[in-house]
Order: C-alpha cells, then structure tokens, then sequence
C-alpha cells in the first residue's frame, strides 16, 4: 500500500495566539511551530497500515523552507519519504488541495491521509476539495469505536480497514448523533478525527535515520500551479473578552445568583 | 439578482435538523445584505416529508430533488445533486449550517464548483458586492474578516451565531427537481446512532459539561441535566478516555455550543474547549483548582469538588420547583 500524507506546519497548539495590532496578521515572536496535529494522527494511522500491509509512507508539506521540519518529525516517526512544495507565498485551500492533486498524480498513491482540518486555518476543506478534484471516495472524520485506552490502540491496530480483495478501505466517521461506517474503493481520501489513534513518539534511532530520509522540492512553477488565492483576509481580530465574573462561596450562593441575576433557573 | 441558496438537512429519522433553521436566518440575512434572493435546497430519498415546513421560513422557493440513490447521504452523491441545482439557479451563495455532513458536503460542492469557501461563519458584514464573513482561526482565538473572490462563494454557517428562522412568513413556491445522480465510488454501510432521551447537544437551553474532575463518574452530572432538561457534554480528555461517547465533545474540534446556562464541571479550559463554549450566555465552573482558566470565562465560579457541589446544588434547585 502507497499512502501519501500531508504535515502543515502550525503554530504549536498550546501556545498563546495573539493578534497584531494592526489587525494584519497574528504575533509570530515567541511561537513555536509543530506538524498540524491532525495531520500527525495521519501519519502514525498511515504507518499502522503499512506495518500491517507493507508499502510505503510518503509525507507531503508545502511552505517554505522550514516546513523540512516537520516532514523530518514525519520522517523520525517512520515515514519513508519526503515531498516538499517550497512556497513562501500565500495560498489558500483551493490552492493547497490543487498543488496536492498534482503530487498526487506523480506519486499515484493508493490512498491519500489528511488532517480533517488545520489548527491554524480551522476551515476543513482541503481533503474533500482534493477527493473531488481527483473523482475519488473520500471519508471525513475518521475515527473508531475503541477507546484511546484499548488494547486495539496499545497494539497499534490501524483504525482503516482495508477489505479481503485488497480494493476497498472500511472507514468509521465520527459525525453528528453517532458513528456512521462507509466503504470507499481505491484510491480514497480519508481525513482524520481526533480519536483515530495516539501518535508514537519519535525514537532516537528514528531521528537519526530521518536526516538521511530523502526530501524531494517540488515548486508550484514545477507543478504548474497558479496558487492565487481566492481568499483575502482582509482583517484579523481578538475575540471579544467575557466580562469578568465572580467566585460564589457556597451552593446556595451560586442559586441565588443564577435564578435572580442571571434568571437561567 | 444575487441567488443566495441554503442547503436543508434531514435527520436520519426525516425530520428537519433544528441547525437548518438558523442557516436559513443567516441566508436571509445574506440575501438581504447582497440584496438578493434566498432558495432552500433539499436532496435526498424523501425531501418531500419536510416539504410544508419549509416553505414557511419566507424563502423565494424551496427546491426539493428525490432520488431513491440519495437514501444513505453520501458527500460523492450528494455534491453533485447540489452543484448542479446551483448552477442552474446560478446561485451566487450556497450556505448550509456547520453540522457534520455541512462540513462533509459543502467543501465537495465548492470543488466541484472552483469556488473559495469560508467554514464556521459567524457574521456577516457589508452590503452589495462587497459582502464579508467573519470566521474563526487558531480555535477561536482570532476572528477573521475574510472575502471570497470567486464568483460562486461557499459557506458553512455556524448555527449558534445566527437565530432559528421563524415559520409562518408566507409560502414559498416548492419546486421538484430531478437531481442529477452520479455513480458512487463510496457506499455506506451502516450507521450507529447515538440515542439520548437528552436534548441535541447544540440544540440545548442548558448544557452540564464534565471533565477531567470527574474520573469518568458522570451519575451526579446526568442527573443534574435530567432534573434541568439539559444536555451533557464534556472535554476532550474525558472523550479520549473513552468515558463518554465521542459526540459530547464540546470544542473547536468538537461540538460548538452556546446554550443560556452552561455549567462545566471539573473542567479546566483548555483554549479549544473553551472555544466551543464561550459564547454561551451565562457559564458556571465548579473546579477544585482556582488557577483553572475557565474561570475566567465563568459567570460564576465555584472553587470546590464537583462531587460534593453537584448533589447540593440538585437539592438547591429541587427547593425553586
């Protein structure tokens, strides 16, 4: 099995994200950069299928050159190669998952993993606009039925099933109200869930062998892609804060204010 | 005339899902605003059971296309019976509420259509051609004014943001289409629903959240939500865990709440979770640790065990009945 799965580099999630005050852009001092967590459940299902089923793991990022950071994170956690995109501009999804069509025509996975969406952008888009772009199956939101405490998740069981003739992965969705269970022919897009697996550290052994992992640069131009974005962000805002609120002593306290103050009980 | 069209979703049981209403207040908004018109679409194998209650929310039409291939929804069969409903409408906007298959869906309809797209949109702003979406990034911690510059532009609608449409304004004129179906490289094969006596999570008035505090013992925190008619919810930690069924996630990466009361019990705050619920009108937070941030997006706090305050407060709020 060939799987191809992509590594956006973002903003560490725990760091604090803070707004410019020109409203242009958000602070970029002080923030440390990690591979999209959604994307890395993408890598770790990818490698629990390729140690089930053999094949071949190939991480993909566009950005400029200090993406070759988190696709050597990929690379440390066992990915077999790289594909780099160095692009330094802006892009949007529209042109990500177009740039990603083409390297997927060149490398012909048999299934694409991506995160279902960036902690960055939030916006979700980029594996469906790809299935669609490609006229593959795709299955969003992919999770599973076992807990994150299972003996399925201890034993690195993947999530993704592929079916006995080998055409076809069975695909558990994390949607409103439930789980739904689809079956998508190969070539697929499957997008990940949180509670698809728990990504494996990199090894020291693994790090060592990254940095003779090979990294193929690619470039938009190469690719023939125009990345013009459609979208402008025209402002960027802080939230509006919540005005402080006040500590109660007691239950009965706390009551009193919600049935008279508030009026919610 | 801009042509601003709302997907409708159905339940599994055919019912209209509630998150529809408020996608249909935020397309009339936005027709308003693009001064426009707004037409709702609905596809599936029996769009005509919510027929009637559509064509109350003050939409031009409501476009219904049946098909028995549209019975299970499927992003692959679903797309192009909407992209090519709004082709022929020429719709500038399509929009559909924020829920799992809005965000399943649309994306593909956008792909199919080359047309940009903003997710979760809270706002709309401007007026004519130069109409923009206010959306969040970084989990809620920035909001972004953003424009679309394709002709055709895709949104997906974020429910809490917008009021549920009020029926009774008018007939809308309901027309039938034939969708157009297209051969599927995906089939679905079953569908395990999470059944709950509880109110919908992001329909509910009142939420009762548990995290981390809990150990995974949610007795007192159902109970409390029975005795209020509430939906349970909880963090992501308790959802990893296995405690609680996934979809009571509230959070950026999970359900978006904002109830009028919601109480978060044992819950520290972490950013994404409190992104999904800040917006809520009033917030409680029961936790032991007085450095625990979702304090400072709680109304009132209690610096306490949720173990010993829940049973309390059960009996406090038995004593208003």
């Amino acid at each position: 099995m060939k799987i191809l799965v992509t590594a956006k580099r973002v903003e560490d999630p725990e760091s604090k994200i803070k707004v410019k005050p020109d409203g242009s852009g958000i602070v970029q001092e002080g923030l440390k950069y990690k591979i999209n967590p959604f994307d890395e459940i993408g890598v770790e299902e990818g490698l629990r299928l390729v140690a089930k089923h053999q094949g071949e793991v190939v991480v993909v990022s566009i950005g400029g050159k200090e993406v070759q950071e988190q696709l050597r994170h990929a690379l440390a956690m066992g990915a077999h190669r790289a594909v780099w995109v160095n692009h330094t501009g802006p892009v949007d999804q529209l042109g990500i998952a177009a740039l990603l069509q083409k390297v997927v025509e060149k490398e012909q996975p048999d299934l694409v993993i991506l995160g279902k969406q960036s902690i960055d952008d939030d916006q979700n888009q980029v594996g469906q606009y790809l299935a669609e772009f490609l006229g593959w199956g795709q299955a969003t939101f992919a999770s599973k039925v076992e807990s994150m405490e299972s003996e399925q998740e201890k034993n690195k069981v993947p999530a993704i099933v592929l079916t006995a003739d080998k055409k076809s992965v069975q695909v558990i969705r994390e949607v409103d109200n439930g789980l739904a269970t689809v079956e998508c022919q190969l070539p697929a897009v499957v997008t990940t869930d949180l509670r698809l697996n728990q990504p494996r550290y990199a090894s020291l052994p693994g790090i060592m062998k990254a940095k003779s992992k090979p990294i193929e640069e690619l470039t938009p131009a190469k690719l023939s892609v125009d990345v013009t974005p459609a979208i402008q962000v025209l402002k960027m805002s802080a939230p509006p804060a919540r005005k402080a609120g006040i500590k109660v002593a007691d239950v009965p306290a706390l009551v009193e204010k919600l049935h008279n103050e508030a009026k919610v009980v | 005339m801009p042509i601003v069209l709302i997907v409708a979703e159905q339940q599994p049981d055919g019912n209209l899902r509630k998150a529809t209403l408020n996608a249909i207040s935020a397309g009339k908004q936005l027709a308003e605003k693009a001064g426009g018109e707004l037409h709702i679409a609905l596809v599936g194998k029996d769009p005509a059971k919510v027929a009637d209650e559509l064509k109350g929310y003050g939409a031009k039409a409501v476009h219904l296309g049946a098909a028995a291939e549209l019975e299970h929804y499927l992003a692959e069969t679903y797309a192009p019976a909407i992209a090519a409903l709004a082709q022929e409408l020429k719709a500038d906007y399509i929009g559909m509420a924020s829920t799992a298959q809005g965000k399943d869906l649309l994306p593909r309809v956008a792909g199919r259509l080359r047309a940009a797209m903003a997710t979760d949109v809270m706002a709309i702003n401007g007026s004519g051609a130069d109409i923009t979406f206010t959306r969040p990034m970084w989990a809620g911690n920035v909001f972004a004014d953003v424009k679309l510059t394709t002709p055709v532009k895709v949104l997906t609608l974020r429910a809490t943001e917008f009021p549920a449409a009020a029926g009774g304004q008018g007939a809308a004129e309901v027309k039938t289409f034939s969708p157009k179906v297209e051969a599927s490289k995906t089939k679905f094969v079953d569908f395990k629903e999470v059944k709950s006596a509880r109110p919908e999570l992001t329909e509910a008035r009142v939420v009762i959240s548990g995290g981390r505090g809990t150990k995974g013992d949610f007795k007192e925190i159902e109970g409390l939500a029975d005795d209020l008619g509430a939906a349970v919810g909880a963090s992501r930690a308790v959802c990893d865990a296995g405690w609680v069924p996934n979809d009571l996630q509230v959070g950026q990466t999970g359900k978006v709440v904002a109830p009028a009361l919601y109480i978060a019990a044992g819950i520290s705050g972490a950013i994404q979770h409190l992104a999904g619920m800040k917006s809520s009108k009033t917030i409680v937070a029961i936790n032991k640790d007085p450095e625990a941030p979702i304090f400072q997006v709680a109304d009132y706090g209690m610096v306490a065990d949720l173990f010993k305050v829940l049973p309390e407060l059960r009996a406090e709020l038995a004593k208003l009945k």
